[in-house]
Formats: C-alpha cells, structure tokens, sequence
C-alpha cells in the first residue's frame, strides 16, 4: 500500500479514508469510518519506502503488538491492524490537545505544571501496570482529552515487559528523541519504567522554565552527555518556580533511576500534595555542579548499563502507595496499636512504599462566623499532629509518610475518593467492634471494603479486647 | 506438545488443560517414548488423536526404541531405550515406523529438533542452531522440542537474529513482519528449573502463540519410573525439572 496514493472515499478492508490528518514523521494519518463502528477512528500508515530507515519498519510491528494488548482511558483504543502486504493501524481518534500545543505560551503557571504532569504521571502509572514502558515519552506524543486524562500515543519505539523486545534485538544504537532521553536509555537499557519518569522530568522542566533541560541534541554521541552534566536548575530559569516544584523536576531528572520516584503513581502523588513534598537539598539549588565534581562523573560515568534484575510489575509492587486511615477518637486507642502493628507490617514487605496517613474530620454544615472557622481551622491542626504522633510509632523515614485530614460527612466515601483520586494501592484502616453507633450508621469499613478500588486490610482486635463505644 | 517421554500423568493433564482452554487440534513433536514409565500409553494416545486428524512428528528417542539402537547416547538415556524397547506392541511399532520427519501445513513447519538437517537430532539451544534453522525453511513459523527447555527465536526482515524466554501465559503474537522459531519445552520431563509440564497453544486466527505450565502429579510418574526398574535419576530429575 502506498501511503502518497491514498484519497478521500478509498476503502480499506472496510474502512472508508474520510481525510487526512497532520501526517507524523513515520506514517500518514487519516480519520475513517466504518459501518458498525461509532467511536471517531484514524488509520496510521506507515511510511514506507525502499530502503527507509529499518526504525520505521520494526516500530510500526511493535506498535501493532503493543496497542492491541493496552486497555483503559490512558491509551487510544485499538480497533484493527493490517496484514504483511498491507500494513495499517485503526485505532480510537482521540479528541482534546497535544501536549506540544501548551509550549505556545511556557513557563506556565507552576500549578498548571503539576496539574498537567500529574495527569501525564497518571497514564503513565496505567500504562506501567500493562506491562509496557513507553520510552519515547514527549509532548506531542501526550493529548489531553477534554475531560482532562492523559492519553499516550505512539507506541513505535515501546517495550512490553512480558514480550520480545524487537526494538533492542534490531538495533544497536540507542533509541529515543534527543531531549528526552534517559541516560539509561543512553546506555541501552529499555527495561526500566522510571526511563518513563525522566522524560516527564525534562516536560515539566520545559513547561516550568520554557526551556529545555538538555538543549535538542540531535546525534547519539551528545545524549551521553546527560550522564555527567546536570541542568541549570529551573528556579535559576524562572524566579517564580517554588522549591517544591524543582525538588520533583530535578528528582525526575535523575541520572540514576533509582534515585528517582520508584512509580508514576508516587510521582503523582508527589504532584497533587505539594505542601507534603519533602524537599532535600535539590529543592534549594541555584547553580549547576562545579565543574571538577562533573569531571569526575564524567570519569566515572557507565558505559553500559548494569544489568536488570526485577521485571516491571516486580518494581511497581515493592513501591505501593499504603494509605493508613486512623480513626483518633480517644476509645479507638487500642484499634491505632493493632492498625500500626498492620502498617509496619506492609512497610516492612515493600522497602519503596509511601504512606498516607489519613483521618476524616466532620466538616461543619455552614461555616458561620470566623470564630467557627478558626476553631475548624484549630481541629485540622489538632487533628494532623495527632497523626504524626501517630506515625511515629512507626519509625518509617519522614519522606515516607504523608499526613492529610479530609473534612467529609461521610468518611467511608471519604476514604474510597481519596483513594481512587490518589491511586492507592492499599488500604489499611480498623474496624469497630459491634456498637450502637455501628449499627445506626452502618460500618465505615465495610462500606470501603465493598467499594474501593484497591487492597483493604481491615484491622480488628482480638476477641475479649474489643472496647466498648463510649 | 513435545517430548512427552512416556509421563503419562504430565501428558493426560496438559491434555485436560488443553481440551479446558478451547484447543481443537493437537501437534505432537516426537519422543512419545523414553524415560518415562508408560510410552505405551502415550503412544496409543497419539495414535487415537492422529487418527482424529492431529499431527505427529518423529523424535530421536522412537527411533532409538524402534531400532533398539543407543549409538551417541549416554548410559541413563540408553537403559531406558533398551527398557522401551521391549514395551512397545506392533501397532506401535508400525505407528513410530511410519511417522515423518517434518510436517508443513500452510505456513508452518513442525519438527522434532531442527529444520537444518532433521535427521541430525541437531540441537536448538541459542541464536547459532537457531539461525540455521530459520534458514531452512521459508516457513513464517517453525515449531520444534528435543532440548527440553521453552524458548522463542526470531528473525527480522533485515535478518537479524534474536531470542526470547517466554513468560507463562502471556500470548505472544507471531507478527507476519518476521519469521519464528518456537522451542516448546518438555510435557514429560522438563529442564528448565520448572517441574510443571509445558506445552504451546497456537491461536491461528490471529496469530498469537501462549506457553503455558501445567502442574502435574510428579510422585506417581517418578514412582512407576523406580518400579519399572529405570535408572533413578529419570525418576528424581521430575521433582526438580532439571
């Protein structure tokens, strides 16, 4: 099939061309319909020619492999792939705004960065628990759909963790678009989903400062160069930057992965909570390593990459995000030791878990006067330290933890919200003993239990110590 | 499925999980006999599902057990052919005499060991045997056993060569860009570390290959392998899949 002889009303195996679209650099894009088939649709046609570039040829197959296996909001939905003789793409047009489309008019506001990147560190956290690593992450290559998810697109250079990876047995260049790049990707190494989390780094980082973090170097020889050389620190680029916002860039743009956020879904995190982000010595950074210091990473920088010992989905489960939901009425005391002694037991399991601690204020119907509001305002307070004093019993590292009070009239649904909003990957709260307020409300964790969208420990006390509520 | 070597238990249960999982056609690769307890068993149920229309291929241990010949073979392996030997009735004897090297059906090519030189019992193991396989054949996709360890090999269209450990129930798609080469593992005596038996199911519309690992009873297979008098070693061998 040759892409440039295409026209409007041609049909391919039953698909009718309706019209182009914006061709990308590797294939031609047409919307087209299809009798029985209502979702707005595009083909993607590979451009290929005699003696092209083989990149295009071995993307296009791992596309057609990928896609056909991803589900879920963060993906265009597959609808068919052509044959050897006639190769094509059909999958869901995806209605909303390139990502590129927001570089008009950077730096943004740092709110509308992590707005954005949280969006982008969603998706990806979906597209990682598929098993798939994009590692071509850019923004053209992220819509915004109307409703505000992101949506990934072009899967040409990805890698399925459970699939050959055709990508790496075909060449033996590195692959990936200069500026965004990870330096192990530099190096070879497609296994690793935090290669993922760098290029969301280096988007934030031009959104944030309107520039790039490693200028647009064009051969494989300069992307090296990001394994010694730190960028100009983004606040040094935009005054209005706050030190939270630079410790999660510069934290994404780690050279080693590890020291990076162990998952998209932490990232997120890390992005919707920016009063709880635990700043280091990143956060305050004006100027770039002096130059001996990245002499020496330049001596001491890798020629390949270490070998990979963890698959993905083995990564993705030593760091869960843990929510901790502590009820601190004074007669559930004994409830809070058995629920820590749970909590230190998943900690103990995932060495790269965070933990969400999590108590649910009553919130006044109507705020009356401000002497009410200072009193609810005094609650929260009283409420957050109780947390902490809490958690202490924990002995976990303060950037592990996180303390929110959310004011709801109903905690249950409270709980389940917040978890679906933040990504939870566990849920572990107490139960009551039988009481007379339990059976006129009904049982919070049970209601959870039934409804969350994850993992629900619910911790009890052993028969004969559960107290009675007062 | 391949080597099945006479493990009556680890084949009646990849064939219950097979008849479980919606397949409706069976190709069997070779070495129904040797090691295992009861070939008669697994070559009878060859037999029926040969005569049902599925496809069997030679294997270099019913051969050896037709001919009684142990040439090349080491002490363990050559007890068990001489025990073989005697089991098998004359119906399973013209069944092995009569079965072929090589099967090709539409686009695909089933052998026991290799596509080079079937006849050799030539090793599947890395890229080498493997490359010299794909060139044998212009099959888009060959199916072979003999080493007893899973493995998927690949060639592109600019003719490089790759390899792949296949994950347990992850279906893979033989994409028509490049051609493949699909080593299935062992029903009946595996080696790769994982005693479960293991076999391949094809789904031929799409194209898409899926290994998967059946558990088995492995005590009552390694037991009538010690009471039938067979080297032990064929009986602990099962426990551990090495």
């Amino acid at each position: 099939m040759n892409a440039k002889r295409l026209e409007a009303g041609q049909v391919i195996d039953g698909f009718t061309l309706e019209g182009p679209l914006d061709p990308g650099g590797m294939a031609s894009f047409w919307r087209v319909s299809r009798a029985g088939t209502d979702i707005p649709m595009v083909m993607k046609i590979p451009l290929m020619r005699r003696g092209e570039d083989p990149i295009t040829i071995v993307g296009f197959e791992v596309e057609q492999m990928i896609l056909a296996r991803l589900n879920g909001p963060h993906v265009p939905r597959f609808v068919a792939a052509g044959d050897f003789e006639r190769p094509y793409i059909v999958m869901e047009y995806v209605a909303g705004r390139s990502v590129r489309t927001f570089l008009e008019r950077v730096p943004l506001a740092p709110a509308e960065v992590a707005d954005i990147g949280a969006r982008i560190a969603f998706a990806l956290h979906d597209l990682h628990r598929q098993h798939v690593i994009h590692l071509d992450l850019k923004p053209s290559n992220v819509i915004l759909r109307d409703d505000g998810e992101a949506v990934l697109i072009d899967f040409g250079l990805s890698r399925h963790d459970q699939l050959p990876d055709l990508m790496a047995e075909e060449f033996d260049d590195p692959i990936g678009t200069g500026p965004y790049v990870s330096p192990e990707q530099v190096l070879r190494d497609r296994g690793d989903p935090r290669s993922d989390l760098f290029a969301l780094g280096v988007i934030l980082y031009f959104l944030a400062t309107g520039e790039r973090p490693f200028g647009e170097p064009m051969r494989g020889g300069e992307w090296r160069r990001r394994l010694w050389r730190d960028p100009v620190p983004p606040r040094r680029r935009n005054d209005k930057i706050p030190p939270w916002l630079q410790e999660i860039i510069l934290r994404c743009l780690e050279v080693d992965p590890t020291e990076r956020y162990a998952t998209a879904a932490q990232l997120a995190f890390d992005l919707q909570h920016p009063e709880q982000v635990a700043l280091t010595a990143r956060a305050s950074r004006l100027e770039r390593d002096a130059r001996l210091t990245v002499f020496m990473r330049w001596l001491r920088a890798p020629k390949r990459a270490p070998p990979r010992r963890r698959t993905l989905s083995g990564l993705l489960a030593g760091a869960p995000i843990v929510m901790a939901a502590i009820d601190l009425a004074p007669e559930a005391s004994g409830l809070r030791e058995a629920l820590a002694t749970a909590v230190r037991r998943v900690l103990a399991t995932a060495p790269g878990a965070r933990l969400a601690c999590v108590n649910i204020l009553k919130a006044p119907q109507v705020v009356i006067d401000t002497e009410v509001d200072a009193q609810g305002r005094s609650m929260h307070l009283q409420r957050l330290v109780a947390l902490k004093h809490w958690a202490r019993a924990l002995a976990a590292a303060d950037d592990r933890v996180t303390y929110h009070v959310i004011e709801s009239n109903d905690p249950a649904a409270a709980i389940i919200d917040y978890a679906r909003h933040t990504q939870i990957d566990h849920i572990v709260m107490g139960a009551r003993g039988s009481s007379s307020m339990r059976r006129l409300l009904g049982s919070v964790s049970a209601k959870v239990v039934a409804e969350a969208p994850c993992t629900v420990t619910v911790v009890r006390l052993p028969a004969g110590e559960t107290q009675p509520a007062s | 499925m391949s080597d099945i070597h006479g493990n009556r238990e680890a084949f009646a249960a990849c064939l219950e999980h097979a008849a479980q999982n919606g397949v409706d056609r069976y190709v069997f690769l070779g070495d129904f006999a040797g090691y295992g307890a009861d070939p008669g068993w697994v070559i009878d149920t060859v037999m029926a599902r040969v005569a049902d229309g599925a496809v069997a291929v030679l294997g270099n241990h019913d051969a050896a057990a037709l001919a009684n010949k142990t040439a090349g073979m080491n002490d363990v392996a050559a007890a068990a052919i001489a025990w073989t030997h005697t089991q098998l009735d004359a119906s399973q004897r013209d069944f092995i005499a009569a079965l072929p090297l090589v099967v090709e059906e539409d686009d695909r090519l089933y052998v026991h060991a290799s596509a080079f030189e079937p006849e050799r019992w030539n090793y599947v193991t890395e890229l080498y045997s493997a490359s010299k396989s794909l060139m044998a054949t212009q099959a888009h996709a060959t199916f072979c056993g003999h080493t007893h360890v899973p493995a998927l090999f690949h060639m592109s269209l600019t003719g490089k060569f790759a390899s792949f450990v296949p994950v347990e129930r992850v279906e893979i798609p033989l994409t028509p860009q490049r051609r493949w080469l699909a080593v299935l593992g062992s029903v009946g005596q595996p080696r790769d570390n994982d005693p479960a038996a293991c076999y391949a199911v094809l789904d031929d519309a799409r194209y898409a290959l899926t290994y998967v690992r059946v558990p088995y009873d492995v005590e009552s297979a390694a037991q009538k392998i010690v009471d039938a008098g067979l080297p032990t070693v064929l009986a602990t061998r099962l426990f551990d899949g090495f």
